[in-house]
């Protein structure tokens, strides 16, 4: 990766810049808000059936809150990297073929069979998708929000801007984007279509190698 | 052979080739270039496996040049 500030950096001067302490600081607030809120649930299941064998219906409610509201977050997560807009099969082809020039050869057959490209980088192990991109660090998954501002493109040619835009400056790239959820990989993976799962694999592999 | 590319719905346009020894050639894709930034796209150069590198200027010597669509939070 080289140094130069991402120029899209200049629309959004009130962002601190997201480097290694950033995720780090986020990952602790995400863990901790997984914690405040499904805790207090769990509690008051506990509490119920405690005072009040009766009550164990209301307590399945508590405990189911404390399961699906998670399970939400880590959806809104995994669903950065789902495919989305116009799918343009008439530049598509070209698109992958040129995206393809872009990326080594285990990258590019990861990409092909996932939709997903992998991309090493300091703070982690990217993937990018046609409108997000996961990072994968040795203890989390951060999930960013980033996408080209042409929709129309090929999904192809908007991976390929995301991927250059990160390859040009890694932190710039973390810093346009939205931050949209940190958590476990187990989390993610569950809810990642089945298709992109390998591509969440490959790279716990590569950040833990 | 030097190429000046832009990504766009077509999956991508050739827009000029150059030679480090074809001045002609060159100022072609610099008006080229030029006339692509001010529509708003940005110029980038692959420069191997995980590295690229944004230019305001076409360089002479990049064997290609990437015109981009600027990115955004989703």
């Amino acid at each position: 990766m080289t140094g130069a500030a991402l120029p899209e950096l200049a629309s959004v001067p009130w962002r601190q810049r997201t480097d290694e302490r950033w995720l780090r600081r986020w990952g602790r607030i995400w863990g901790a808000w997984t914690v405040a809120y499904t805790v207090p649930f769990i509690a008051a299941g506990i509490v119920m059936i405690a005072l009040e064998p009766l009550a164990a219906p209301v307590a399945l409610a508590a405990f189911a809150h404390a399961w699906i509201i998670p399970e939400l977050y880590a959806y809104r997560g995994a669903s950065v990297v789902r495919p989305k807009g116009p799918r343009n099969d008439g530049g598509e082809p070209t698109a992958q073929g040129f995206l393809g020039d872009l990326l080594g050869h285990q990258e590019r057959e990861v990409q092909r069979a996932t939709g997903l490209a992998l991309q090493r980088g300091k703070l982690g192990v990217w993937l990018v998708g046609e409108a997000g991109a996961l990072l994968v660090t040795r203890r989390r998954v951060h999930c960013f929000c980033v996408r080209t501002t042409d929709p129309e493109l090929p999904p192809s040619d908007r991976i390929a801007h995301l991927l250059l835009a990160l390859r040009e400056d890694e932190e710039g790239f973390a810093t346009v984007a939205n931050h949209a959820f940190a958590g476990a990989a187990w989390r993610v993976r569950r809810r990642l279509p089945k298709r992109m799962r390998p591509a969440l694999t490959a790279a716990r592999g590569v950040a833990s190698g | 052979m030097a190429r000046l590319v832009r990504m766009d719905g077509s999956g991508h346009t050739k827009l000029a080739e150059w030679t480090a020894r074809d001045d002609a050639a060159f100022q072609a894709a610099v008006e080229e270039f030029g006339g692509q930034l001010e529509l708003g796209y940005i110029g980038t150069v692959p420069e191997g496996p995980g590295k690229a590198t944004h230019v305001r200027e076409l360089p002479r010597d990049a064997e290609l040049v990437i015109m981009r669509r600027p990115i955004a939070g989703g």
